[in-house]
């Protein structure tokens, strides 16, 4: 099989990883709960990662790192816990429903939703946000890059918009955590939403949150701490404020892994590798006459991902005989972006998404542009 | 159960803060060991770093220089 749908979850992970989950499995205990060797290493373990992940986001303390379950729940944690009735927030068209939903659903309790519209390319126009902050904006949310086009969200601009009208700003680094350089302080990010399954290349049931200090966010969820067990309420202190119950141990230790492998290698070579496979696929399919490719292929700068159309052919059609012709696993469909769908035309036909790993090959990509060709002559 | 002495204790919010703890003491070469939070201290659980009482002037001035935060600096018998 040729996966190419990294964006969804990268399925090749480094050995590393999957040895730190198999050993964490037969000798981790519950973290934060006791001084017995089983827990304290569990304990070592996830502050390390906290380590770990602080310094690849560049930020203040290894505290401020919360983890949870993937991007969805740091999301819904940041947008359900800092917004309240009578706020106005900021989002864009670009964004995924892990988003959408949780604004949403704070829109239905009294918050004033702002949508910034992306053209037909699927581009972010960064002075738009500005002109939509008014006196009470609370809150900036917005992707690092778009997961159904891979245009790339100038995040440091936005950024430096939220930091001048001091307003929070929310990001979700679904698709860019593990492959592009985030810098919480340069780019003036109060909180930064990621999943550790995709670019950071570590198991499913991993991400997180950094909360910058001195923001206080309401917590989602209450419980199980491992300390101040006679406090009525949950803690105030990161990260414990936003970790109740046992955390996920074994998928922490291998994210630990994959952390590792990634400041090893570097995000840069990881990055450039994928952009060359994306770039090969994208010039090797564009001429190709039928074909619609969406998005912004003008910058330099863009997550590796091209989402294409054949025709008039519904994208679930032309993924099925991706799979079943070529042995190739791509995504059609929606992809939870409901708004850069209608930005982009696409509501009706959905897109068929092609999303590179740096593990990906050469040869791959030239079977992947070959099998569009082929599918695109049968239309004529 | 084994004879107890007057330690110096140090408990904190956080199981990350005890991590962190640990760590930086290790690494400056601090004495010391992680262990459960006496219940003379507190009755709820956690982890407290447990030294000699004359290393009290050494492990503040770590945690200070650190950035280390302490809930509470205790003597007691462990």
């Amino acid at each position: 099989m040729i996966y190419l749908d990294n964006a969804a979850t990268t399925m090749h992970k480094p050995q590393c990883v999957i040895d730190a989950v198999v050993g964490a499995m037969s000798s981790m205990g519950n973290a934060g709960r006791g001084a017995n060797e089983a827990s304290l290493s569990a304990s070592r373990l996830i502050y390390d990662t906290r380590e770990r992940l602080c310094r690849l986001f560049g930020g203040a303390s290894p505290k401020q790192i919360a983890f949870t379950c993937n991007s969805t729940e740091s999301l819904n944690i940041a947008i359900k816990g800092l917004l309240e009735p009578g706020d106005h927030v900021i989002t864009t068209m670009l964004e995924h429903n892990s988003v959408l939903r949780p604004l949403y659903e704070m829109e239905r309790q009294g918050v004033r939703l702002t949508i910034v519209e992306s053209d037909r390319q699927g581009r972010l126009d960064v002075s738009r946000i500005e002109e939509a902050v008014s006196s009470d904006t609370k809150m900036i949310v917005c992707t690092n890059g778009s997961n159904l086009t891979g245009n790339y969200v100038d995040v440091e601009a936005v950024g430096r918009i939220a930091r001048a009208r001091g307003i929070l700003f929310v990001v979700d680094a679904s698709q860019t955590a593990g492959v592009f350089p985030i810098d919480i302080e340069r780019m003036n990010i109060d909180v930064l939403c990621f999943t550790g399954h995709k670019g950071l290349l570590g198991p499913q049931g991993t991400g997180g949150l950094y909360v910058r200090e001195g923001i206080a966010i309401r917590p989602l969820k209450c419980g199980g701490t491992g300390v101040q067990t006679y406090n009525k309420s949950q803690p105030k202190e990161m990260p414990t404020c936003l970790e109740a119950g046992t955390l996920n141990g074994h998928g922490i230790a291998g994210l630990h892994a994959a952390l590792g492998y990634l400041l090893e290698t570097g995000i840069d070579k990881i990055r450039a590798r994928e952009q060359d496979l994306m770039w090969k696929f994208y010039e090797g399919v564009k001429g190709i006459p039928g074909i619609t490719v969406y998005g912004d292929f003008s910058a330099k700068e863009r997550c590796p991902i091209v989402a294409l159309n054949i025709g008039g052919y519904d994208s679930g059609e032309v993924s099925d005989a991706l799979l079943t012709d070529y042995g190739i696993s791509t995504r059609p469909g929606g992809h939870c972006a409901p708004l850069m769908h209608e930005a982009l035309g696409t509501v009706e036909q959905g897109a068929v998404r092609f999303s590179f790993c740096h593990y990906n090959t050469d040869e791959e990509v030239e079977t992947a542009i070959r099998a569009i060709r082929e599918l695109a002559q049968e239309d004529e | 159960m084994k004879k107890k002495e007057r330690k110096l204790v140090v408990t904190f919010h956080t199981t990350a803060d005890a991590m962190a703890m640990e760590k930086a003491c290790k690494e400056q070469e601090v004495p010391g060991r992680i262990i459960p939070v006496p219940r003379a201290i507190s009755a709820g659980c956690g982890l407290a770093w447990c030294a000699g009482l004359s290393d009290r002037e050494r492990i503040v001035s770590m945690m200070k220089k650190t950035g280390i935060e302490e809930e509470e600096i205790h003597e007691c018998m462990v």
